[in-house]
């Protein structure tokens, strides 16, 4: 097991690296520059400006630059947001954007694999029918098309809730971000739940648990739980790791200030060192919750621990 | 560019009728498929929605760029050809509706087939070939993974300009990865299979074994795969297209409908009802449909 972690950590390095050079020299080909909006410059301030950011130099030098400023953590001055860092800006940004993902996906999680167990003990059934009727609506649902309609009715018509706005992570302003961004999860979970239940109540050995003569709720939850959850633990890891991507298009319907949508202006405007880092930061955790879910895996099915060695 | 999903599937299941599947394994399959009214009605429904897109802006009395400046906003009913009303620049909604459908389902359908082709290629290859080979295809396979798909569909978008042909060939070129697993694993077990050794023996090419039994023994689960991969890719689509990043004026799909109809949500609510309800309803579909084939090929639930 440890030599297997070792030996992921060790590839994780070189890919890193080869996610960074290749978003690098992607924005760099992009058309245009971080400064086109202000035209009216002096040619040579504009000279003095670009100079200032090593935009001047050849392109392998800024690369260098970049990396070896990078390693020590300093991603430098974003090019739009003047006055920040890009170190600062995500700092800004990554409390909201985790905040926001990691409450989705514990409501998702609470009630997606409630949903799951109860259709799948009660299978066939107008329950079983009904929950699983309402996930496929949240599956078909995108994010884009349920924030707007909540914040509609539940900001405009009710006045229940704030429509948009992050007000440092006020309650009533997370509720709608967090159930717009929950939605689709719930339902993926839920039918996740559902099928790893399944599979698992028609295995063998919960047939003897049963006729041991145990009760349903022990065989439910001793016997039937823990192995209904490995295709659950699957889909969390790169889910966990999709928290920054998942909430980008709620940081922009509900106007928060998350890291996502740090990324959309910051791809937009030519700011390269702040897509940069955001990529390196968002990288570093899809790394990181792959390797953990695989881990997790080997800790609840000894059959994946066996190919590990 | 036709739209129906059908012929996906019935093509695939007479292709692999044709090859060495047994035959009856796919009859039985579809007759499974065919007792399953959702995914039945699904195909029905998503048949209508594609003609309907086809044909329905070639007939139509209005363009989707007629703007009239006498019908700004106009709420949907009978009058004057708008049954799902206008917009702010009073163009049909309906058309557009029906316009952006072909949109969306072609770069549905084609971003699919981009991935189709390159993850099944790459798995059988990486599967069949083993070894050493296979270890550093999968690595690769791992490398792009952790690659932020849609930060670099986005970056992708930014950097080589807004247009629609680059929009699915980058969400094709990113979406194959979990083909080309699942390919792969199914190799590795037809691989082991007495049919492939008997082929081996009697001296056949690997290239004509992966063709003629690797391919189509693991065409069950790509066939599965694809009709969910449709409404994925459908969905990236109009992410982008909300994003701003996608499809482009004049053009339309049904992800930049519902962004503008978001926008216009308080004042003009139908600008983003028509375009998302026909959304969901094709994802309905498409899920069901890719129920239903997991139902009807998975041999475990007879």
């Amino acid at each position: 097991m440890l030599n297997y972690t070792l030996r992921r950590l060790g590839i994780a390095i070189p890919t890193l690296f080869v996610i960074v050079t290749a978003a690098f020299f992607l924005m760099r080909a992009a058309p245009g520059g971080p400064f086109d909006a202000e035209a009216d410059l002096e040619p040579e301030v504009l000279e003095n400006i670009r100079a200032a950011y090593d935009l001047d130099k050849p392109l392998l030098t800024q690369y260098w630059l970049f990396l070896s400023r990078a390693v020590r953590g300093n991603f430098g001055p974003s090019l739009v947001y003047k006055d920040f860092t890009v170190t600062e800006l995500i700092a800004i940004g990554l409390p909201v954007s985790i905040t926001l993902g990691l409450l989705a996906k514990l409501v998702a999680l609470l009630l997606g694999g409630l949903g799951g167990i109860i259709a799948a003990l009660r299978q066939n059934s107008l329950l079983d029918h009904t929950l699983m009727g309402l996930a496929m609506t949240g599956i078909a649902l995108p994010a884009f098309v349920s924030a707007p309609i909540l914040a509609l009715f539940f900001g405009l018509y009710l006045k229940l809730l704030p429509v948009a706005g992050w007000n440092d992570g006020a309650l009533p302003n997370l509720v709608l971000p967090v159930v717009a961004l929950a939605l689709p999860q719930i339902a993926v979970i839920a039918r996740l739940m559902r099928g790893g239940m399944l599979e698992v109540l028609r295995s063998n050995f919960v047939r003897t648990a049963r006729s041991r003569g145990l009760k349903e709720s022990t065989v439910v939850f001793r016997h039937v739980l823990p192995s209904a959850l490995v295709p659950l633990v699957g889909y969390l890891g790169p889910a966990l790791a999709g928290i920054m991507t998942g909430s980008l298009i709620v940081e922009l319907i509900f106007n928060l200030p998350g890291v996502g949508r740090y990324f959309v202006q910051g791809a937009l405007n030519r700011d390269y060192p702040l897509v940069m880092g955001v990529v390196i930061i968002y990288a570093t955790f899809i790394i990181l919750f792959n390797l953990l879910s695989d881990l997790a895996y080997a800790a609840l099915d000894p059959r994946v621990r066996k190919s590990y060695r | 560019m036709s739209a129906r999903p059908d012929l996906l599937g019935s093509e695939a299941l007479a292709q692999a009728a044709r090859g060495d599947v047994s035959r009856s394994l796919w009859r039985q399959a579809g007759r499974r498929f065919r007792r399953n009214r959702a995914a039945m009605g699904s195909i029905v429904i998503l048949a209508l929605i594609a003609l309907t897109s086809i044909f329905v802006p070639m007939f139509w009395p209005h363009g989707i760029e007629d703007a009239s400046w006498e019908s700004i906003m106009t709420p949907p009913g009978l009058a004057d050809w708008h049954w799902f009303g206008t917009d702010a620049n009073g163009r049909d909604l309906l058309v557009r509706t029906f316009y952006g459908g072909r949109i969306s389902l072609t770069i549905g359908l084609l971003t699919t087939v981009v991935a189709l082709v390159i993850g099944v290629t790459y798995g059988a290859v990486a599967g069949f070939v083993g070894g050493r080979t296979d270890g550093f295809m999968m690595r690769f396979v791992d490398v792009l993974y952790s690659l932020p798909l849609i930060f670099f569909i986005i970056i992708l978008v930014t950097v080589f300009g807004r247009n629609i042909f680059l929009v699915f060939v980058a969400i094709g070129a990113v979406e194959w990865l979990t083909m080309s697993r699942i390919v792969r694993g199914q190799t590795l077990t037809v691989k082991a299979k007495e049919y492939v050794e008997s082929a081996v023996a009697i001296g056949l090419s690997q290239g004509a074994i992966l063709r003629r039994y690797i391919i189509p023994n693991v065409l069950g689960p790509v066939i599965v795969y694809v009709t969910l991969l449709i409404p994925t890719n459908i969905i990236v689509e109009s992410y982008l297209s909300f994003l701003g990043l996608g499809v482009q004026e004049p053009l339309t799909s049904w992800g930049l409908l519902i962004s503008q109809g978001a926008g216009q949500l308080d004042s003009a609510p139908w600008l983003i009802f028509f375009p998302a309800t026909f959304l969901a309803v094709t994802m309905f579909c498409f899920n069901f449909i890719g129920d239903g084939l997991r139902d009807a090929l998975d041999p475990r639930d007879r």
